[in-house]
């Protein structure tokens, strides 16, 4: 092996990221300033972010978390709340305002830089991950999943109902079904302010260096001493505790990056389309994203990115433009959005069944599937300890 | 030699904060679990100087943690013999009353049916809807879980999920995507008895008379039978069991059948009590239902039934007083608390994974 293989080896995920970012980065600027294709690459982009964090909690730490759905809506809702006019009655009516831009400085409400809400929403999220992990460090397998399960509706339903909590002044928590709208867009310093009317090419880049981040993020962190002690859990937590991994430490810290990484999108996709709208936070969602990190193979990152992309344009583009009309055509009645669900189901039923690693696995977690690394988990151990 | 050894495994020098955390591990649910009836019960008291609305509460609470109860034992069973949370448990259920109600057509029952024929028609319906369910809970286990027995155990979990997702958009497909309504045909809304203000309805009773002799039966047939044997081996040794000649995989079926038969018995009565049927109820009951499997004691059959009765009687509560649009968010704060106070349940046994 000549060297420059073994630096080329050594760096194949840098050099795949530069590339794969590279080209996407020049990918708008064959389409219209507004095309559909933007926009779809904005949200699958989005969605690219949440499924990195998702797969540190459960592909890297192996925390079977089924109310991801909570940090998407509480990070959403801090850009609702923090770049809106909202909280109307604040500050006397006159707002509050830092570095928030030309376009909004005279609006009532809070408004942020756009840089600032992403810092919040990562800390406020964070915290929150810390805080739903907390009651499931006692537990294991499928009873952690029911509680992230648990407080993913329980978050789901203050979204819903946030409108009836009010506090101080009459601040409403959240505005339900009405959602808070509309939300400020994006205005970086230096830059001029960003208009999803005119030209969504910024928010593109934006997402882009989003998903560059995380990605590197996630690189880092997962050959990291944290990482490899999420992996050492992951396989066997017995085991690693009595190596000295520090289990609540270490298993908080996932939960609490995980949750900020989805913290991070959702402020995002709440500035891009304008609105906090309560159902998006639904359970389902939660299992879209399950699906995409299932798909691309739990743990392997360009696995998950990739499963990430392929479930947003099924999405966003093949249910309701391709296949739509399929049914009809087969001489059924219905429409297929409604069973776009019913499909991600399906996807991860026969992707489980038939291959449980994901379209790319990752060689550790491959292993573990096909030859019983993880044994000790096996469903037919007996139980008592 | 022995004595010492016993006496050094005994704790020695109890600290107050054992015997602190020892009490709240015993009695720190049920006192969660009391307070908020007898909270209510006290400003009750204070403000009407009766109990009426809270005992008007707890009788449709009882009717309500019927139809808990049995999807709740569905889940216990399952859980009990192969330690997997059966998430597709609350589907079976809703298609079960989705299976009823297209036979009530079939059958041509309406509002006009006599007694007589109401009578045969729902228990046509009935074993109907528990075949139907019971037949396609083996099947589930056989698609999405049987492949996976070998596998870590988050596995048959997502699998789970996706199953359930699956059976719900075939509701969807079936009935569409909002709610439709049913004819009351047993009148389930009219009262039966007054007890001083406290109002017993036709559906109360019916849930509450279809439940009992259910569970009784499985109770026994557990406890008797030679396949209830078997179950028990399986769920506590499946290797040893295999060893002493008992087919382990038959045995898992069964026990799927018999968990799919309860849920679909759960559609049918859902289906008189509400009078409604959409895609979405099994989803909903099924975790209000798992809840009370958890509060129970997961993998026991007692403990099923009674988290199922405080189950219902929350659930009506939170309904009742709180504003429906917030009982989830209740029942799953109970559950929340359950895992953090007490992860074995009321009368359940230490398990792996509730440690």
């Amino acid at each position: 092996m000549t060297n420059a293989t073994a630096i080329f080896g050594r760096n194949k995920n840098l050099v795949m990221a530069v590339l794969c970012l590279g080209g996407a980065g020049l990918l708008p600027l064959f389409f219209d300033p507004l095309s559909n294709v933007t926009d779809n690459f904005i949200t699958a982009g989005a969605y690219v972010v949440m499924a990195l964090g998702l797969n540190i909690v459960v592909g890297f730490a192996g925390l079977l978390d089924l109310g991801y759905v909570a940090f998407y809506a509480i990070g959403a809702y801090t850009v609702g709340w923090f770049a809106s006019d909202h909280f109307a009655a604040v500050n006397g009516g006159k707002g509050i305002h830092i570095a928030s831009g030309a376009l909004t400085s005279h609006l009532a409400g809070i408004h942020l830089n756009f840089l600032l809400i992403l810092l919040v929403a990562v800390i406020i999220v964070g915290i929150a991950g810390m805080l739903i992990g907390l009651p499931t460090l006692r537990l294991r397998g499928d009873y952690i999943a029911i509680v992230t399960l648990a407080f993913g509706e329980i978050v789901y339903r203050f979204a819903v109902n946030g409108d009836q909590i009010t506090f101080a002044d009459g601040y409403k928590l959240t505005n339900g079904r009405q959602a808070i709208s509309p939300i400020d867009s994006i205005d970086l310093p230096g830059l001029p302010p960003f208009d999803s009317a005119v030209d969504l090419r910024p928010y593109f880049w934006f997402v882009l260096a989003l998903v560059a981040l995380v990605l590197l993020v996630n690189f880092r962190l997962r050959d990291s001493r944290l990482g490899r002690a999420w992996i050492a859990i992951r396989e066997d937590e017995v085991a690693a505790a009595s190596m000295g991994v520090p289990l609540v430490k270490t298993k908080l810290l996932a939960y609490a990056t995980g949750a900020a990484f989805g913290g991070m999108a959702g402020a995002f996709l709440g500035s891009y389309q304008f609105t906090v709208q309560a159902d998006q936070f639904k359970f389902g969602f939660s299992i879209f994203l399950l699906a995409m990190i299932i798909l691309g193979g739990l743990g392997s990152i360009w696995g998950v990115v990739f499963g990430a992309l392929l479930l947003s344009f099924i999405n966003t583009y093949f249910i309701p433009n391709v296949f739509n009309s399929l049914p009809h055509k087969l001489g059924l009645d219905f429409d297929l959005t409604v069973l776009s669900f019913g499909i991600f189901g399906f996807l991860i039923l026969i992707v489980m069944v038939l291959r449980p690693q994901g379209l790319f696995p990752e060689r550790r977690r491959a292993l573990e599937l096909t030859e019983g690394i993880g044994a000790g988990d096996s469903t037919f151990e007996v139980s008592q300890p | 030699m022995s004595v010492e050894t016993a006496t050094a495994a005994k704790p020695v020098g109890r600290r107050p904060s054992d015997a602190l955390r020892e009490a709240f591990s015993k009695y720190g649910l049920i006192t969660v679990l009391a307070a908020l009836p007898i909270y209510l019960g006290i400003t009750d008291l204070a403000r009407d100087g009766t109990l009426t609305q809270l005992g008007n509460n707890l009788v449709l609470g009882l009717s309500n943690g019927a139809i808990y109860a049995l999807i709740a034992l569905g889940y216990t069973l399952v859980y009990g013999i192969i330690e997997l949370i059966n998430f597709a448990h609350g589907e079976v259920f809703m298609i079960g009353s989705m299976v009823a109600f297209g036979l009530w057509g079939t059958l041509g029952l309406g509002l006009a049916t006599g007694p007589a024929g109401l009578a045969v028609g729902l228990f046509v319906a009935l074993l109907a809807a528990m075949v139907v369910c019971g037949v396609m809970n083996v099947m589930i286990e056989r698609v999405a879980y049987k492949p996976l027995r070998n596998a870590p155990k988050l596995a048959p979990l997502i699998t789970a999920v996706g199953m359930s997702f699956i059976l719900q958009n075939v509701g969807v497909l079936w009935l569409g995507s909002s709610p439709s309504s049913v004819p009351d045909l047993i009148r389930s809304q009219e009262t039966l008895v007054n007890l001083g203000g406290v109002v017993i309805h036709r559906g109360d009773v019916l849930a509450i008379a279809v439940t009992i002799p259910l569970v009784f039966v499985l109770t026994s047939f557990i406890a008797r039978s030679r396949l209830g044997k078997a179950m028990r081996a399986t769920a506590q040794d499946p290797d040893a069991a295999r060893l002493m000649g008992i087919n382990v995989n038959t045995t898992i079926s069964m026990t799927f059948l018999l968990g799919g038969m309860l849920a679909g018995a759960a559609g049918l009565i859902n289906l008189l009590y509400q009078t409604s049927v959409w895609y979405f109820q099994g989803f909903t009951a099924g975790l209000i239902a798992f809840t009370a499997a958890v509060m129970g004691g997961i993998g026991n059959l007692k403990g099923a039934v009674l988290g199922g009765i405080i189950i219902g009687c929350i659930q009506q509560l939170a309904d009742n007083r709180i504003g429906a649009q917030w009982t989830t968010a209740v029942v799953f704060g109970y559950l929340v608390l359950i895992m953090v106070f007490r992860p074995q349940g009321l009368i359940g046994e230490v398990t792996r994974e509730a440690g």
